[in-house]
């Protein structure tokens, strides 16, 4: 493999990484605000998004801190949030799993919605790369995205203090998750799972230390996998 | 919130985090995860988020919990927007302008 089309494809990996910036950005510094404003000291806040790298289980985690819920609660309801990809791994597994233990343990670190995306659609519609076009069609999607997270959330620790009470900022996080949430509304069984969440969220909202969310979810998931069922089977009998 | 509970979530979250991610690569068999088991993470995100959010949306802090035209118009644009264009850019955009104009014409502020 020359080196010569392992460059091409961390650069086609990187154009199609880029617009990503446009909502990391944001969300990157929002956490910076949003965190600081809770009482994180700058260098917590950073830490924060270094070392867990994931912005919605971020929101989720600093939500429940900000009432006060035990530890344990924040932790596995912030993990809920994360399980997605352990299915991520699962299918890049399947792609990238010949490459040597270093590069996935990298690969792991920076695996994100964004650059999983992109790398499994490239990888299922060019089926012949190799796995050395493919990591670099990877790293590439990443390298505009990640490094940015980080930056962007310095940057909404730098501004925090300076934006004001009328921007309403306090509905910033509800309005970004919507938008990112809206789009996953691929099929009735995801859509039936995000109704099951909302109701049952509401109705356990009073629950003690916070398990609300989490039973929740837990029916919601039940819910989308279920229907997903019966949806398949029921195509099948038409097909047949 | 004192600092050993923050740096105590921060750690847990970040190594737990870790795993989730390295799991298949690490184990390398992606193939072998059985079948219900994808089934059931392909819906974790949609289980988790809305519900997350919900409260948020219906009883805001920013106005004691009660139900507040603005914000809740606000967040139903947002969804529209987001489930018509698939655009994060464009719900975004549309939910700001609807939660700023309906500030502006209620006179909440």
């Amino acid at each position: 493999m020359s080196a010569g089309s392992e460059k091409s494809y961390y650069w086609a990996g990187f154009r199609m990484g880029m617009p990503f910036l446009l909502v990391v950005i944001p969300f990157g510094m929002l956490f910076g605000v949003v965190a600081t404003e809770a009482g994180f000291t700058s260098f917590q806040t950073m830490a924060f998004s270094s070392v867990v790298f994931a912005g919605a289980s971020q929101f989720a985690a600093l939500q429940l801190m900000v009432e006060d819920a035990p530890i344990l609660i924040v932790i596995v309801t912030a993990l809920a949030v994360n399980l997605r990809m352990a299915m991520y791994s699962a299918s890049l597994a399947v792609w990238l799993g010949e490459a040597p233990l270093w590069k996935r343990a990298l690969i792991a670190y920076v695996n994100v919605d964004q650059s999983y995306a992109v790398s499994i659609n490239r990888f299922e519609d060019e089926p012949h790369l190799t796995l050395s076009q493919r990591i670099a069609f990877f790293f590439g999607a990443v390298s505009p995205v990640c490094p940015m997270w980080v930056v962007a959330t310095a940057l909404g620790i730098w501004v925090g203090d300076a934006i004001p009470d009328w921007m309403a900022l306090d509905f910033a996080v509800p309005i970004c998750f919507l938008a990112i949430i809206a789009p996953m509304m691929r099929t009735l069984a995801h859509m039936l799972s995000a109704v099951t969440s909302i109701v049952l969220a509401l109705l356990f909202a009073g629950l003690p230390y916070n398990l609300g969310l989490l039973i929740a979810a837990l029916i919601a998931m039940m819910i989308g996998a279920q229907i997903e069922v019966w949806m398949t089977r029921k195509a099948g009998r038409a097909a047949s | 919130m004192n600092e050993h509970y923050i740096w105590t979530v921060i750690l847990v979250l970040g190594v737990g985090t870790y795993l989730i991610r390295f799991s298949f690569l690490g184990l390398i068999g992606g193939k072998d995860l059985p079948e219900w088991v994808l089934r059931h993470l392909r819906y974790t995100a949609v289980a988790v988020l809305p519900g997350l959010i919900a409260p948020l949306v219906l009883w805001p802090a920013a106005t004691g919990g009660d139900v507040d035209p603005a914000r809740l118009s606000a967040a139903l644009v947002t969804f529209g927007i987001g489930l018509l264009t698939s655009n994060v850019i464009a719900a975004i955009l549309c939910g700001g302008a609807t939660l700023f104009g309906m500030i502006w014409v209620l006179g909440a502020y």
